[in-house]
């Protein structure tokens, strides 16, 4: 059995295939990073995933469990945790409460107790504040932690999202775009987070990026997308020097 | 009209014609003042609640046109137009322009005092105040008869009107500078400014013509309700059409109209008392149940 | 500006953050058991009113300000708990069974038009709940048999284990204790996952949804219980205005519940009792100003929906964030007197965040 596995995965917008018979495997441990041009399919794939558009073909199966016909919110409570492309945090509210949304699949209290605030709930609050500063704590995120994040910049934001998919505490980390919008030395910062989610969490990283160098400084495999269509797999060195891929990327179109 | 029994099978479809007549009529009302909703929505993407209190204000215009002023109808029309199309501009650039950008439903709360105030305002002035007026038109009580079958000319008239006043939009959209840069506004704000379209101005131009058209609609219901402050609730069943059609369609809010206006007229006439005012919002919530953004509408996703 | 040196984690989940919170408070709580002994009649009954609005004020917010739906038709379910309390207490049953009974029957309504808002957003959830309203205000008018239908119905004053609250006093005490038992259920909730969920789902329901949170289940929860709550207000109010007919529960009803929650200040509890106590407070300065005003301006009501709407207008453009927001503001410049500064609060618009894809 393997622990994550997509087949034959596939999806059409108005007759156009964005994700066309698509099909990879994800070890446990490893970060696998997808890449491809623009519009080769990469985030559709991620929202697929996330069951956030229903797959006109293909299966998804996670620690041996199909997840096609879930409700979206089933994935998260597998264990499955995403960012995204262009951060889509809860901005009204502050940094603390945004990781402790993250922890909202392990929640162990019910709607009656919470209306009185009983003892359990207090002391399941304070459980998820704990695993919640343990987070904080490992990203280096201390300093913002009261602050509303709509005024935060745009790094730090992005630093957060990647604590509130922590705070889930998920077996899969799906990234999209981990780098996209920070500048070099944001970009190597988030390259040293995701090693360390990878050899310190032991927490599989499934990967959507652009910049290459942090590709294949992180990355254990690379899958390179074109078209919707998978066209390269292998180790970061591998994909980058084949034919295909280096064509789709030059724009050499026929 | 209510003598359902003596009426033979002929009566019967003779019937049925005179209602979806009387319904098609009061769809166009609907429809030129769900219109007025769409076209500010598209533009601005606000929900104009007052639509309705200006459609109001319109008549009352048209009222001091046709009696005080002593205007031929065609001249009050007119006249109410270019009054309320200065207004609508006026509202735009006091009212609405302060609060672009501001969440969706405190821009429609700004919109609901709006009609709170036109209301009000409407009860206060001299001549207008709290009395209702009849509006007198050249078609009065008119007829024609086809064979068995009776057409108030009335309505012929405002189904006519209101199909003009659709031709004449769908020309001045196609063809005019100024129509294809409101298209262009509605369809991406951001990238119509960086053509070099003054976005805002254009905002202000389409709620004159929103207004102009909630004060056509006004106009050609005046003679059916007449006119009084109050008239502008009829908006609240006009919100049942825009939405039926898919809010954001300009065709849709036409053809939303026409099927609450038909479907209403056949209740008040087929169904117990009472269902002709719910009507509208049964169909509504109806037409919501099947396709959650109405019958022509886009099922926006969301991008991530 | 008082700075709290945190030193454990508990403090963070406190009802009450500090000293300065329990003093406050407890101060409130005085003046208001205090009140009905040392005030006129006349206030306490206006106060009955804002207890009242303010429990209504109290569920809106938890749906509007909190979860983020929009609601035009909360007249309905207003309706349903006034009309169940007033049917049950017609028959005999006590206020322990007719309440929580008034409560239910607005929560399974809540669900009722909760259903059509898992999939409908924006403009067309307000025209759903605006189209439930008029049907619900409909079927009142005629279903004569059961409310009276246009003549309305009588309502005696509520009764709890042979106790009956028909003097001033004690139906204030009688509102005043589920008000406070209303606003400290929503405060735990929005302390707890629940209300961080509501929350998550106002800001972005695909993140939501990514973190777990069952958006069919929450939405559904939050417009239930923000309907029980409306419940519970409407049953308080059918006795406090002893008589019920459909024309007090019309969409123009809806909207003015809206106002609380705009006019209070969108987005905080405090929010829901100022928006309470302004709508009650309006019509009475008004017909206060009416005196000093010219005859010429005799249309009374057309001057208070003048008022009404200027107000609200007024409100949007200068004060986005309400009554509460201004206060906030007054509180912080008082803290920080001489350093105050223009532009503390200022908020970034946003501007035309479209969800449209086009």
């Amino acid at each position: 059995m393997s622990f994550f596995r997509v087949e034959d995965l596939g999806i059409s917008f108005g007759g156009v295939r964005a994700v066309d018979a698509v099909s990879f495997e994800v070890n446990q441990g490893e970060v696998y990073t997808i890449i491809g041009p623009n519009g080769a399919g990469k985030t559709t794939i991620f929202n697929l995933i996330g069951l956030l558009y229903p797959a006109s073909s293909g299966t998804i199966c996670f620690e041996g469990r199909t997840l096609n016909g879930l409700a979206p919110h089933r994935v998260a409570q597998l264990g499955i945790a995403r960012t995204f492309q262009n951060i889509e945090l809860f901005e009204h509210a502050t940094v603390l409460q945004n990781l402790l949304i993250g922890r909202h699949r392990h929640r162990s209290t019910s709607l009656w107790q919470e209306m009185a605030f009983l003892p359990a709930v207090r002391r399941a609050e304070l459980a998820q504040r704990e695993a919640v500063e343990k987070v904080i704590d490992f990203l280096e995120l201390a300093h913002y932690r009261d602050g509303l994040v709509a005024g935060l910049p745009y790094g730090v934001r992005k630093v957060i999202e990647l604590g509130r998919a922590l705070a889930t505490e998920p077996r899969l980390l799906l990234l999209d775009e981990p780098s996209s919008g920070l500048n070099p030395e944001e970009t190597n910062e988030m390259a040293f987070w995701i090693e360390d989610i990878q050899k310190e969490l032991g927490i599989t990283v499934l990967m959507v990026e652009h910049d290459m160098n942090l590709v294949s400084r992180v990355s254990d495999r690379v899958l390179a997308l074109n078209e919707g269509r998978s066209i390269a797999q292998g180790t970061p060195a591998e994909v980058q020097s084949h034919p295909a891929v280096i064509e789709a990327y030059l724009g050499g179109s026929d | 009209m209510r003598g359902r029994g003596i009426l033979g099978g002929g009566g019967l479809v003779n019937q049925f014609l005179q209602l979806l007549l009387a319904g098609v009529a009061q769809g166009c009302v609907y429809a030129l003042v769900a219109l007025g909703f769409v076209l500010i929505y598209k533009a601005t993407e606000t929900v104009n609640f007052a639509q309705g209190d200006l459609m109001m204000l319109g008549a009352f215009f048209a009222l001091t046109g046709s009696t005080t002023l002593g205007l031929p109808y065609w001249l009050t029309i007119v006249f109410a137009l270019a009054v309320m199309a200065v207004f609508g501009m006026l509202a735009e650039r006091l009212v609405l322009r302060p609060v672009l950008g501001y969440p969706a439903f405190t821009v429609v709360m700004v919109t609901i005092g709006m009609g709170y105030i036109l209301r009000g305002v409407v009860t206060m002035i001299p001549g207008w105040g709290t009395d209702t007026y009849t509006f007198a038109t050249p078609f009065a009580d008119a007829v024609i008869r086809l064979g068995a079958v009776v057409l108030a000319v009335q309505q012929l008239a405002v189904i006519g009107m209101t199909a003009a006043l659709c031709l004449a939009l769908y020309l001045f959209f196609r063809y005019a500078k100024l129509g294809v840069a409101m298209q262009a506004t509605s369809q991406n704000q951001l990238a119509a400014y960086y053509m070099g379209i003054p976005v805002r101005r254009v905002n202000m131009l389409i709620w004159g013509l929103s207004a102009a058209v909630a004060t056509f609609a006004g106009i050609l219901l005046a003679p059916v309700t007449f006119v009084h402050s109050n008239m502008g609730f009829i908006g609240l069943k006009a919100f049942p059409a825009a939405v039926v059609g898919g809010f954001g369609s300009v065709p849709g809010s036409i053809v939303g109209g026409l099927i609450i206006g038909v479907v209403e007229s056949l209740a008040g006439y087929y169904l117990p008392e009472g269902f002709k005012d719910v009507a509208a919002y049964v169909v509504v919530l109806i037409v919501l149940m099947v396709r959650p953004s109405g019958i022509f509408g886009e099922t926006a996703r969301k991008k991530v | 500006m008082r700075f709290i040196f945190k030193t454990d984690y508990r403090q963070d989940i406190r009802l009450f953050r500090h000293a300065g919170y329990v003093f406050w408070y407890g101060l409130l709580g005085v003046v208001l058991v205090a009140a009905p002994f040392v005030l006129s009649e006349y206030v306490i009954s206006q106060l009955h009113f804002v207890c009242i609005y303010s429990i209504v004020g109290f569920g809106l917010m938890l749906l509007v300000g909190f979860t983020g739906q929009i609601s035009l038709g909360h007249a309905a379910f207003l309706a349903v708990g006034a009309y169940t309390e007033a049917l049950l207490q017609g028959a005999g049953m006590p206020l322990w069974v007719s309440l929580p009974s008034a409560a239910l029957l607005s929560a399974a309504a809540g669900i009722i038009i909760g259903i059509p808002a898992l999939r409908l957003k924006g403009i067309y959830l307000a025209i759903a709940t605006l189209a439930f309203n008029v049907i619900v205000e409909e079927i009142i008018t005629r279903w004569e048999g059961l409310t009276g239908g246009n003549g309305g119905k009588h309502v005696k004053p509520a009764e709890l284990f042979g106790f009956t609250f028909d003097s001033d006093v004690s139906f204030y005490f009688l509102c005043l204790s589920l008000t406070v038992l209303s606003c400290l259920m929503l405060i735990n909730l929005l302390r707890s996952p629940t209300g961080r969920a509501f929350v998550a789902i106002r800001d972005s329901e695909i993140s939501a949804s990514c973190m777990g949170v069952n958006l069919a289940k929450y939405k559904t929860m939050s417009f239930a219980l923000s309907a029980a709550l409306t419940g519970v207000g409407g049953a308080l109010y059918a006795h406090k205005i002893t008589f019920i007919s459909p024309e007090q529960f019309t969409l123009l009803a809806s909207i003015e519940l809206v106002t609380i929650v705009i006019i209070g200040g969108i987005g905080s509890l405090h929010g829901a009792v100022f928006g309470a106590a302004f709508i009650i407070v309006l019509p009475q300065v008004i017909s206060v100003a009416k005196d000093y005003l010219p005859s010429g301006a005799a249309g009374i009501s057309g001057l208070q929906a003048i008022v009404f709407g200027v107000l609200l207008v007024a409100f949007i453009i200068f004060e986005p964030m309400g009554i509460y927001g201004r206060w906030l503001k007054v509180r912080t410049w008082f803290e920080l007197f001489p350093f105050y500064r223009q532009g503390m609060f200022r908020r970034q618009k946003s501007y035309m965040k479209s969800e449209r894809l086009r």
